[in-house]
């Protein structure tokens, strides 16, 4: 167990950046998840952890002692690569084995180390297979054996599931969360599927273009989006993204959402938006998760919805159902679509003209022009 | 009536597929039986004459068999007969060419996987440059660097030696196996260089506990390569080295032009032979290695 600290790290290979200022503490025991679209720069980053790359800015340190120029071997971690690397020419025992054999550990010892790991990871039938005469689940497990068997301080994992099929992605996944939750050690976590990030993370790191967009636990991230990519990026269906205009005067702030067909209603700003940062006739965004809206049964009066509340009447689209959930999809206008998720007993279909409450109380509010969110999170 | 499925003509139709299906075969069987019975003409012929005596081959067909296996030949042609001034036979100079082989084949096999690995996993700056210019000695023809080559070696004062000889196949031989060895190692995934890497392994825990043993498909390839070129070699034999330290080549070209009175075909013959014999060996023990080696890199992905 150890805490690791990346302090500014940036890389670039000559003249092309890749990762700019990087900051990331992680504690004791932590499971933080990279997360990020294809080439955002996520394995360079976990390889400068491990020393396989140089680290062309900043620091990046293992129990408070700066690790930049120490080589992989002496940095105390271990690897799961997304391909499982596993030496073809040596069977599963010698593979865990290997990394002890190089350390030097006598035989006894490394056989004992590596019967317990098997047990653990319930491979001991494998033990004398060679990587070809296994499987891809069974490749997974022998290559978190390689890396289980050493006790390090930190494990590294390069999106280690991407390679499974969905069954047995699920089923990995809760393992490798037992696993930490059992052995406590400090791992680092790649992967761009923002479900996996979601489950198993204790904070989540999301990553674009190179840059850190937002560091914070699963729900922070999910309920609070620091920015509209992040927004969008986590949850799926995506946030909804709903254009308004800031309507403000002297003695009172309020917003002016349309939605289509003329149709406008004019809500109040979600209660940790100051109303000082707000300027009239200013552009922004509401961010509501497609859970965030209730169904209304009611006779189509509208009535009051409170000042937390957006009631309003609109026409369904299309209708998915996804088995727990039917997820409604609104046309707002060309651009704007919305995407709304109700019991799936909800008895809505496509055309259906229906009346729903946005739970404005959780609304995240975003400035249009710079995609920040303006919400002040605790 | 479309309903009703038309029995006998699916029957006719599976038939005729069949038939010209076989006679594809019997066709592309014949051209095979053809090409190959070409080819191997000349090598049973050789073989025949060696083990037929002198007035059997004057009064025969060249086609024919011997009619008994006669091994005068081959026993003068190993040990009696006269090449240049001296008249012991070619078994020297079939030692010396193991000499000059066996040396040249593991140093320049050896340096090669080297070479392959470092410009593989432990890229350089520059490495690709270095690489372009190996690969740029696999086409430079013999004759170009003969009297640099001869020059070098008389300033290394091994002139006419046969770790000369050794010396000249070796750095010859480096480009090809480079190239084997290189577009092999780059087929092998990098993540199990990092993984060996982070388990503690260095270069050359990683070079032979890790890629040698997966090299074998190509280091069968690059023997046979190396083994056939040195062994076959006749230019740089007849330029590097000196009288009884030529290799079987340059022998093998005394033997026969050096006539006195009859031209003895069987010796000649079985000379050829056995010149030719460690090659024949190595394809028939490492042979089907050598095509799965060469796919190998294709295959792999
Ligand atoms: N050796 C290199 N030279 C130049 N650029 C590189 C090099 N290696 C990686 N990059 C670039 O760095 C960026 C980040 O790559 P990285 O492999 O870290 O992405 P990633 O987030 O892991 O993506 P993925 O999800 O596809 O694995 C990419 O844009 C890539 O093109
Ligand atoms: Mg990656």
């Amino acid at each position: 167990m150890a805490s690791l600290n990346i302090n500014n790290a940036s890389k670039s290979y000559g003249k092309t950046a890749v990762l700019h200022d990087v900051d990331i503490e992680v504690d004791e025991g932590e499971f933080l998840v990279l997360v990020g679209p294809s080439g955002c720069g996520k394995s360079t980053l976990l390889n400068m952890i491990a020393g396989l790359e140089s680290v062309t800015g900043g620091s990046i340190e293992i129990d408070d002692a700066v690790v930049n120029e120490l080589p992989p071997a002496d940095r105390d971690i271990a690897m799961v690569f997304q391909s499982y690397a596993l030496y073809p020419n040596m069977t599963v025992a010698k593979n865990i084995a290997f990394g002890l054999e190089m350390r030097k550990v006598p035989k006894a010892e490394r056989q004992k180390a590596v019967a317990q790991v098997a047990e653990l990871l319930q491979i001991e039938p494998l033990l004398n297979r060679k990587p070809a005469q296994l499987s891809g689940g069974q490749r997974q497990r022998v290559a978190m054996g390689r890396a289980l068997v050493r006790d390090p301080k930190i494990f590294l994992f390069d999106e280690p599931l991407s390679n499974l099929d969905a069954k047995l992605r699920v089923e990995m996944r809760t393992e490798i969360k037992k696993l930490h939750q059992r052995l406590g050690t400090t791992i680092v976590y790649v992967t761009h599927d923002q479900i996996e990030a979601m489950t198993m993370a204790t904070r989540i790191a999301v990553m674009q273009g190179g840059y850190l967009q937002q560091l914070g636990t699963p729900k922070s991230i999910y309920d609070r989006p620091a920015n509209t990519f992040v927004a969008t990026f986590m949850g799926s269906p995506p946030m909804n993204l709903i254009p308004a205009t800031v309507n403000k005067s002297e003695a009172a702030v309020s917003l002016s959402v349309s939605y289509g067909d003329g149709k406008q209603s004019d809500i109040s700003v979600p209660a940790d938006v100051r109303p000082e940062q707000l300027v009239d006739g200013q552009e922004v965004l509401l961010g509501l998760r497609p859970e965030w809206f209730e169904l209304v049964y009611s006779d189509g009066a509208t009535s009051d919805a409170g000042a937390r509340a957006w009631r309003f009447l609109h026409e369904v689209t299309i209708t998915e159902p996804t088995g727990p959930d039917l997820l409604c999809v609104l046309n707002f206008n060309e651009q704007t679509e919305v995407v709304v998720r109700l019991d799936a007993d909800a008895g809505v279909e496509a055309g259906d003209t229906i009346e729903l409450s946005a739970l404005l109380e959780k609304a995240v509010l975003f400035d249009k022009l710079g995609g920040e969110a303006l919400n002040n999170t605790p | 009536m479309n309903a009703v499925i038309d029995a006998g003509a699916i029957a006719d139709t599976v038939r005729r597929r069949r038939r010209s299906h076989l006679i594809g075969r019997i066709f592309i069987y014949s051209g095979l039986l053809l090409l190959a019975a070409f080819f191997i003409t000349p090598l049973l012929v050789m073989l025949m004459t060696s083990f037929k005596t002198m007035p059997e081959i004057r009064s025969g067909n060249l086609l024919s068999l011997p009619t008994s296996l006669n091994t005068d030949a081959w026993r003068l042609a190993w040990s009696e007969a006269c090449i240049s001034v001296s008249c012991e036979g070619l078994n020297g100079y079939f030692w010396n060419s193991m000499k000059i082989v066996i040396p040249a084949v593991v140093l320049s096999v050896a340096f090669g996987a080297l070479n392959g690995y470092v410009l593989t996993k432990w890229q350089f700056p520059g490495a690709n440059l270095v690489f372009g210019l190996m690969l740029f000695g696999c086409f430079i023809p013999f004759q170009i660097v003969l009297i640099p080559m001869a020059k070098t070696l008389g300033f290394l004062g091994i002139a006419g030696t046969t770790p000369g000889l050794v010396l000249v196949h070796f750095i010859y031989g480096i480009s090809f196996t480079t190239l084997f060895f290189r577009n092999f190692y780059v087929s092998v995934p990098d993540d199990l260089i990092k993984s060996a890497r982070i388990d503690g392994a260095g270069f050359w825990r990683i070079f032979t506990r890790i890629l040698l043993p997966l090299s074998w498909p190509i280091v069968i390839v690059a023997i046979i390569w190396q083994f056939t070129n040195v062994w076959n070699d006749f230019l740089f034999g007849v330029s590097f080295a000196a009288g009884t330290d030529q290799p079987i080549t340059v022998a093998l070209n005394n033997l026969v032009n050096t006539s006195t009175g009859v031209k003895a075909y069987n010796v000649d013959m079985a000379g050829a032979m056995i010149a030719a014999l460690p090659t024949i060996l190595v394809y028939v023990v490492a042979g089907r290695y050598f095509l799965r080696g060469l796919m190998s890199g294709a295959v792999k992905g």
